[in-house]
């Protein structure tokens, strides 16, 4: 595809609430999934020939399915709060990237086939027909929602634009008009276990590589095990980490944890991402599916915990879905939560005691942290309120020297996503991915100049993959952004030489 | 013409209590599938009864946001509250305590709705944002209860309406035995705008009313994965 032609937005000290400019982003579109893409999730491989009445027969189905999307579709009062709390607002102008602009789209047509002002005065309450047109809108302004959450924070009734932008994917792609980007990721985690399509045996060498690596830089035989049974540990983690970068840095020190906690664990090749686009676009049904791999590898593999690796919207199917989408997990050992996160299982062993950390390996570096979106206003860590934001910090201090965090109205619940959220993670979509990053890239320049921050450490596969692509237009290099468990990997102490695996009694009911 | 009212008043008392009794009853049936506080939230029932409180009282949410629509809001719907407390004395006879005490502060609650109201008009007029998203029936909705307060006041401090002949004229109605209303211009039109707001709100969105104590994203507590949450058309998936 040709690269697309627009403006970086200009940094400055503040994000203004821009005037709004009608239809600045109605060219933002993405590939429309082909049949083969649609197919395998059970949804019609091109557009019906009835998708008007098919459309309307679907709102009505989630309308009695989903209390949320019933309750916020009437509810919004119009009241402008969430008007300015948007990424894709503040980075594009467009007024249908607000929030409850974005919403309009959709409760138009509710409200004209569904309720008594609709019907009979249409032009009163604002309510219009569903039209080719307003297909097309949704089409395009459905896709330019990260479904962050943001907006939720700060609507008075807590209405979440982020369900009602799944509601309105899941009606696209029902009539056959889905987006070929999660589309075709989720079809390949059917055929062959992750968003890469990467196979058994690719995924095994891999691991391979890396377990090399890691005793060519610190002569400790740290293991990075593929199926093996018995196992304490199943960790799920994002198929990013297998090789991208800086990625593969965090599952290098995810390794280097369970090594020095003397923990077993293990990854599976059918379970090998934790990633779950069915979130993504609304399906209750396919993410279901694709949650349920992990209950199946759990079981196959006879592991006792759930430890998920770093991703932010991953980690809200994980903690807030995975129990009810998967459970009951009660064949796994009760006295840890499942799942768990790999920053509250190494947060666990700091304050334990059990793992040896030299801060000064990272003296190099002035570190600031990301919230990512999902992770910050749809999950938690740790028992308290509140411990999604404090636990990886904990590790970053226990890790690193320097730490300062960005501006208070962009962290903690009010953090801006990263840009590339929600399934807008493609090339086609670079243009609203790089507009949405703008508030985060204005507080991540104050302070860098501020506090003299050098890098920015996160805890989400899409949130680092978007920042590498995106930092570069801001005038910024990309190997600013690090996983959190690449600064743990780089300070951790191996005092452990033999790997856990080696141990007597290891893997006692394995065959082999 | 008493008569006519006596029958208006009827009928949308009837609309608006089994308008909302339906909306209500929808909302309770339809199933929440997945846990979607916004976190942080709540860990306890307890929580969630306190963050609702403060929700409901304060508008927590909204003062987070913009401060000037807080204000006005806040102004406009509790200036509300304390002048329809207070006109719970035209319906009951002895005036229950509580109603007396806040009896002073009627007027100046009267006054704070509608200057509410005023901002909240100006705001939707002068922030392109909110010029954006408004229909016509946002523009009259805030203009309705505006006139509705406005005639209110003129009752008090300019018009002096009969208040003990409206006072019997309800009476009158609760035990239909009938009653004569003063047919002054304020009390007239502020009856009349009443019955349309009574009317309207199970089909607007004054339906936020009941909408907030549904919301799953403010009133489910935080404990995905110690205690699973299963809806019962989901629990049927796993039947199958
Ligand atoms: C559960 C109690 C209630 C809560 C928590 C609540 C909260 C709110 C909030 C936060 C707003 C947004 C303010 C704004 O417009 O910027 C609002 C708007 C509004 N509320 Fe309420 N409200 C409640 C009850 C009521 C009642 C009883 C009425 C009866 C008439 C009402 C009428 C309105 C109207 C007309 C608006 C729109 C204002 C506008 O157009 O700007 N509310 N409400
Ligand atoms: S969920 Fe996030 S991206 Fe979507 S409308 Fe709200 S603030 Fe914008
Ligand atoms: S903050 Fe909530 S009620 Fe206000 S306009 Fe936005 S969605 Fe509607």
């Amino acid at each position: 595809m040709a690269k697309a032609k627009f403006e970086t937005p200009e940094l400055s000290e503040f994000v203004d609430v821009p005037n709004i400019e009608d239809g600045a982003m109605a060219h933002s579109t993405c590939f429309v999934a082909k049949p083969e893409h649609q197919e395998p999730l059970n949804f019609p491989g091109e557009r019906v020939e009835d998708w008007h009445d098919k459309a309307i027969e679907k709102m009505g189905d989630l309308l009695s399915r989903y209390r949320s999307f019933r309750v916020y579709l009437d509810s919004c009062v119009k009241c402008g709060s969430c008007t300015d709390k948007c990424h894709y607002f503040l980075g594009t102008k467009d007024p249908k990237n607000m929030p409850v602009g974005r919403q309009d789209l959709l409760r138009k047509v509710y409200r004209r086939y569904f309720t008594f002002a609709g019907k009979y005065f249409p032009k009163l309450v604002g309510a219009a027909d569903l039209t080719e047109e307003v297909l097309d809108d949704w089409y395009s302004y459905f896709h330019q929602c990260s479904q962050c959450r943001r907006c939720s924070v700060f609507c008075p009734y807590g209405i979440d634009t982020a369900e009602i932008s799944m509601a309105a994917r899941e009606i696209l792609a029902s009539v056959g008009v889905g987006q070929k980007y999660c589309n075709e990721i989720i079809a390949k985690v059917y055929k062959i276990g992750n968003n890469l399509g990467l196979p058994g045996p690719a995924l095994a060498d891999t691991l391979e590589g890396l377990e090399e690596d890691v005793y060519d830089e610190d002569e400790v035989a740290v293991k990075y095990p593929l199926d093996v049974k018995g196992a304490d540990i199943l960790l799920v983690t994002p198929s990013a980490d297998f090789f991208a970068e800086p990625h593969v840095d965090g599952l290098i020190g995810y390794g280097k944890v369970f090594h020095e906690a003397g923990v077993s664990w293990t990854l599976s090749t059918t379970a090998s991402e934790a990633a779950n686009f069915g979130m993504f676009i609304g399906s209750y049904e396919n993410m279901r599916r694709i949650s349920l791999r992990v209950r199946e590898a759990a079981l196959e593999l006879g592991v006792k915990r759930i430890v998920f690796g770093e991703c932010g919207h991953a980690w809200r199917v994980a903690y807030s879905f995975l129990n009810t989408l998967a459970g009951p997990f009660d064949f796994l050992d009760p006295d840890y939560p499942v799942p768990q996160h790999i920053c509250e299982f190494t947060w666990n062993e700091i304050q334990q005691g059990t793992l040896e950390l030299d801060k000064s390996e990272n003296d190099d570096k002035t570190l600031t942290f990301h919230d990512s979106c999902n992770v910050a206003r749809a999950t938690r860590m740790g028992d308290t309120p509140g411990g999604q934001f404090d636990i990886p910090r904990n590790v970053i201090k226990a890790v690193c020297n320097n730490y300062h965090d960005m501006e208070w109205d962009t962290i903690h619940e009010r953090t801006f996503c990263c840009g590339g959220g929600g399934g807008l993670l493609t090339d086609d979509l670079m243009e609203i991915r790089v507009k949405g990053a703008l508030p985060r890239m204005t507080a991540l320049q104050n302070v860098m100049n501020e506090k003299g921050v050098t890098h920015m450490a996160a805890i989400c596969a899409i949130c680092k993959s978007q920042f590498t692509k995106v930092l570069p237009y801001y005038g910024m290099d990309m190997y600013q952004i690090v996983s959190v468990h690449q600064l743990v990997s780089d300070a951790i102490v191996l005092n452990r030489k033999t790997p856990p695996e080696e141990a007597p009694g290891y893997g006692e009911d394995d065959d082999d | 013409m008493s008569t006519v009212y006596a029958l208006l008043f009827i009928v949308a008392t009837i609309v608006l209590v089994l308008g909302l009794a339906r909306k209500i009853v929808q909302y309770a049936k339809t199933p929440a599938p997945l846990k979607i506080p916004t976190t942080p939230a709540p860990v306890t029932q307890a929580g969630v009864v306190m963050r609702m409180f403060r929700e409901v009282v304060f508008f927590e949410s909204l003062f987070k946001s913009t401060k000037w629509t807080w204000i006005f809001s806040w102004m406009f719907h509790m200036g509300l509250f304390v002048v329809l407390a207070r006109h719970v004395r035209y319906f009951v006879d002895p005036v229950p305590l509580p109603i007396a005490l806040i009896q002073p502060f009627g007027i100046y609650a009267g006054f704070a709705m509608v200057a509410g109201l005023g901002g909240l008009f100006l705001r939707r007029i002068f922030v392109d944002r909110v010029r954006y998203i408004s229909a016509p029936s946002d523009y009259l909705m805030l203009l309705l209860l505006i006139f509705i307060g406005f005639s209110g006041l003129m009752m008090a401090f300019l018009i002096h309406t009969d208040v003990v002949m409206v006072k019997q004229f309800f009476d009158g109605l609760f035990t239909f035995s009938g009653g004569e209303l003063p047919m002054d211009f304020a009390l007239i039109m502020h009856l009349t705008l009443v019955v349309v707001l009574m009317i309207i709100l199970p089909f607007s969105k004054l339906l936020h009313i009941p909408g907030i104590f549904f919301s799953p994203s403010r009133n489910q507590v935080d404990n995905p994965r110690e205690k699973r949450h299963l809806a019962p058309w989901a629990k049927k998936l796993e039947e199958s």
